[in-house]
């Protein structure tokens, strides 16, 4: 035994560094223990070749809830945008790309289709500032007679009352309907529709018929709310984040250990009563607080020996199933994409033909195997950020789906190789010098962003973002607001309400909770 | 049991599973009375189940065991998975012994109770009245432990009384008299092996035998060929029931409702308010209801278990009982006359806040004798229990016969 904190955090993802930077501007002694060598977990710069740099895991800053930068002091602490409000732009073979601008318009469709998109992003506004409400508080109770909880429940209930009878309908009719049926009722454009969809799938176990893929729409687009139209580019890429949140972390007073991973949290009879590294050491705190995934939290760190059946059960059927990997190219220079300008090419690239495609491509990952179609979304950072690659050299990283984290063939260099192949072979549909260009090249599956970046599954929201998996019953009931079966252990990542993103709400709320449960909560 | 034939099945001219005893318990069942347990036929009475009973208590009365759900659980994590499973400390059972323990859910509510037999290192047989592989599945998630019921692969007879010890002997099982009280060993039998228990559901001198359903006859047999001069006979499950109220044993889904068969909200108890606090062992590993339970000891329990020592002998089943101010404080869960004890027993559940020992109370008993009714409030007094104890329970070696 050494020191004692008040808060032990396990993890320094930007949740964990967020959460234990509010705990000690509330007067805790926290510290943090992040496994990897660098800080911010999933918001990671990561060297691939040698002077070649990605955004490894995340890779696009959409969402940051303001407040908590404004808290924070994040841009005096170092966090610097490269870009703000690009396009994302649908790829066309014959070159007629739809294009959704930062200014929230839409290029490249009819005009009955723009008046549409307009009035669909008006809709989708006003829910996501309802959702606003939802994820700044912490979820409310179903049944707990609790004041805290009735007036957010009462807040959240005028604000559907406030949103009109048409619209209110609208809301709850959507909330339970799929993204291909909502595209198909409101547009015509093909590759409109298959790229407003993908922003449904991005991350989830699901293609846009699946149920609830338009709560997925809505979470990835709460940004509109935060100040962002569309797409931003952190300079340095998104390890800066990790940076910059450390520095205020270490201003706020919070200690901060990295390469230093938690092996166990140790628990007396009655709570947690700290956290063993793996180096053997031992760590006494009176509250330890979790950034860890859900999965990783309980059955690896508490144990399952630990926990009643019925949480271990709870545990076991989070649903983590992940398909996103990631492709990343050390370029010789920047590719040329048919009826892209070198301008344009910085901007956010999807390919996903159309909507068939998407759902197509999820099938294979449905039993187990890749996308023989893949689909992708494309940053070329280097076009805004010039420091992550050598001089006149680019990169490119790409969000590609669908890969199955357990691959029924299993994945090895071979069949790594075969998805890398084919997801440079789709790039190059669209950009066909791009081959030429190819320094060196890296794909991640989710397995292999399980083992990098320590989340279960390699699941970009630690457990899907679906209708049984949030608010309340986020990760799963009986582990909510924030607290879980175990006294004195919190959960702050993305696994809790209200999920995750780059976007901070899980570690603020939480502390909220924290702080406002007092002493040794 | 190997498993039935649609013919055979159809033969039996009953949907009930026949033991392997059944060829020998049939021909002794005097009365065809049959008793369905947990989907098994056995003798509910064979001839006179105050006969039966009395066995038990003066002479060896042999009862079929086999329904009695049966789970082998092996492997390396074996006892810790059964001490997070159960409220007792299973380190503390070693290898040769059994334990009787209760297990509960999240709510601390109890699920059933049963025993545990220690059979070698890492090997644990658990018995309980409820059908619960599910539920032990589920909570084997992280342990290394292989679960099979092996219900029908285990016969069993209980053999209780004073002379059982005596029939075992004759029988040829040398050093029984040795085994002390919940312990168990083996013996060779017939090519195959025979487990011997000293344990029981009557509260006297007693063991279970337990063996491969091909020996069962065989075992029977010997048994009944042994046990003649010690005046042996089977008995029913009627004769047990009277024993184990007389012995102060509760019953699964008679005392109280096992968690997983509730119905209705609020009519589970924990371990506390069935009398069998004393099972609950904060100080070993984390278990299942843990925090339950001991949030209920601070904060104190809903109900209390009674052993009330009835004035009278009329049997107080499905009685209200009342504090002496006439206020209806709760209910009895079973009751009977303990001829050897010569008392009138019941079993109830109250308001914690009654229900010391010594408190008098009061049961509303009605009974009929040739279609009329009368009404007797009987003096009700709790007394620890059980009424029936005899010191030859616990003697090793007992005396001979
Ligand atoms: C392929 C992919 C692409 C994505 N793209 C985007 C995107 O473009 N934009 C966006 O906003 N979001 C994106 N995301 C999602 C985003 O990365 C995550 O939702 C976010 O990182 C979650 O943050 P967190 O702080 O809750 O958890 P994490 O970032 O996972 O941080 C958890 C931290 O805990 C540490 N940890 C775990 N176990 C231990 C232990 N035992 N001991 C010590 N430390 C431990 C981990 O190392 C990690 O640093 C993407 C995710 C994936 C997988």
């Amino acid at each position: 035994m050494t020191k004692s904190y008040d808060v032990v955090m396990v993890g320094g993802g930007h949740n964990g560094l967020i959460c234990a930077t509010y705990l000690a501007k509330a007067g805790r002694r926290v510290l943090v223990l992040e496994a990897n060598e660098q800080l911010g977990g999933g918001a990671a710069t990561r060297e691939f070749h040698p002077g070649f740099s990605v955004s490894a895991c995340a890779q696009w800053m959409y969402s940051l809830n303001p407040t908590i930068a404004k808290d924070l002091n994040l841009a005096s602490h170092g966090l610097q945008y490269a870009a703000k409000n690009l396009h994302s732009i649908a790829l066309a073979k014959d070159a007629k790309h739809v294009t959704i601008t930062g200014e929230g318009g839409v290029e490249g469709v009819s005009a009955q289709d723009k008046a549409a998109y307009r009035e669909f992003r008006r809709k989708m506004g006003k829910f996501s500032k309802l959702l606003d409400k939802l994820f700044t508080v912490r979820p409310p109770k179903v049944i707990e007679n609790n004041w805290t909880d009735r007036i957010n429940l009462l807040k959240i209930g005028l604000g559907v009352k406030l949103l009109g009878k048409a619209d209110m309908y609208e809301l709850l009719r959507l909330g339970l309907i799929n993204m291909f049926d909502v595209m198909e009722e409101t547009f015509d454009d093909e590759l409109l529709k298959s790229l407003i969809s993908f922003d449904g799938v991005l991350g989830a176990h699901m293609g846009p018929r699946s149920p609830g893929t338009v709560y997925g729409y809505l979470y990835r687009h709460m940004g509109d709310v935060y100040g962002f139209n569309g797409p931003a580019l952190v300079k340095g890429g998104m390890g800066s984040v990790g940076v910059a949140l450390a520095n205020a972390a270490t201003a706020a007073g919070v200690e901060i250990r990295s390469a230093a991973r938690v092996k166990s949290i140790d628990l007396t009879a009655e709570r947690a009563s700290g956290v063993t590294l793996e180096n053997g050491e031992s760590i006494s705190a009176t509250l330890v607080v979790s950034n860890a995934d859900p999965k990783t939290t309980f059955n690896n760190l508490v144990g399952r020996r630990n926990l009643e059946t019925n949480t271990v059960r709870r545990v076991k059927n989070f649903r983590t199933k992940a398909s996103a990997a990631k492709l990343h190219l050390a370029l010789d220079g920047l590719p040329e994409f048919t009826g892209l300008s070198a301008g344009q090419v910085g901007n956010r690239l999807v390919i996903a033909p159309d909507m068939h495609h998407i759902e197509r491509a999820f099938n294979c990952a449905k039993y187990g195997e890749f996308s023989t179609a893949p689909v992708l979304d494309i940053s070329i950072a280097t076009v805004h950020d010039k420091g992550l690659a050598p001089e006149g050299k680019h990169v490119l990283s790409a969000i590609v789906q669908f890969a199955p984290g357990q691959l029924k063939a299993g994945w090895t260099e071979a069949t790594k190789n075969a998805f890398k192949e084919l997801a440079i072979n789709t790039i190059a549909d669209y950009a066909p010098g791009i081959k030429e260009l190819i320094i060196a090249s890296e794909l991640l599956t989710p397995a292999d962003l399980e083992g990098e970046y320590n989340m279960t599954d390699g699941h970009w929201h630690h457990g899907d973002i679906s209708l049984d998996q949030v608010v309340m019953m986020r990760p799963f009931p009986g582990s909510e607001q924030y607290g879980t079966p175990v006294d004195g252990l919190y959960l702050c990542g993305a696994g809790a309400h209200p999920g995750g993103n780059v976007m901070g709400l899980a570690g603020k709320n939480a502390a909220n909770e924290i702080i406002k449960r007092g002493g040794s909560a | 049991m190997s498993e039935v034939s649609v013919q055979q099945a159809n033969d039996r001219e009953t949907m009930l599973i026949h033991t392997p005893f059944h060829s020998r318990s049939s021909a002794l069942n005097k009365l065809n009375s049959w008793e369905n347990w947990k989907g098994f036929m056995v003798a509910h009475e064979y001839d006179d189940y105050e006969l039966e009973y009395f066995a038990i208590r003066s002479q060896t009365g042999v009862m079929d065991l086999t329904p009695m759900t049966k789970y082998r659980i092996t492997g390396p994590d074996a006892e810790a998975y059964l001490n997070r499973l159960v409220t007792r400390d299973v380190t503390k059972i070693k290898v040769g012994r059994v334990g009787y323990t209760v297990w509960c859910n999240s709510d601390g509510q109890v699920m059933d109770d049963g025993t545990i037999f220690h059979l070698a290192e890492d090997e644990y047989r658990l018995c309980s009245y409820t059908h619960c592989i599910d539920w032990l599945m589920w909570s084997a998630e992280g342990f290394d432990v292989e679960i099979v019921d092996e219900t029908k692969q285990v016969a069993a007879l209980a053999v209780q009384g004073p002379t059982s010890c005596s029939c075992l002997m004759a029988m040829g099982l040398e050093g029984i008299e040795n085994l002390k009280p919940f312990g168990l060993t083996t013996f060779p039998f017939e090519g195959g092996e025979l487990m011997v228990s000293r344990t029981g559901f009557t509260g006297d001198l007693g063991y279970e035998l337990w063996v491969e359903p091909a020996l069962a006859e065989a075992l029977w047999d010997q048994l009944f060929a042994a046990g003649k001069q010690y005046l042996i006979r089977p008995f029913g499950l009627y004769a047990l029931d009277m024993a184990r109220k007389e012995a102060g044993f509760i019953q699964a889904a008679v005392d109280f409702v096992p968690a997983e068969d509730q119905v209705r909200v609020g009519r589970t108890r924990s371990p506390f308010e069935i009398g069998l606090g004393w099972l609950v062992d904060f100080n070993k590993p984390f278990f299942n209801g843990r925090k339950a339970l001991l949030k209920e000891k601070e904060n104190g329990s809903r109900y209390r278990f009674v052993m009330l020592d009835i004035e009278g002998n009329k049997p107080a089943n499905n009685s209200f009982i009342l504090n002496k101010k006439g206020k209806v404080i709760g209910t009895v869960t079973s009751a009977g006359w303990c001829p050897s004890a010569k008392a009138n027993v019941a079993f109830g559940q109250v308001d914690a806040k009654y229900g010391e020992i010594g408190e008098e109370l009061i049961t509303e008993i009605y009974y009929e004798r040739e279609l009329h009714w009368t009404k007797v409030l009987a003096k009700s007094v709790v007394v620890k229990g059980p009424m029936y104890d005899p010191p030859r329970r616990r003697a090793t070696p007992p005396a001979p016969f």
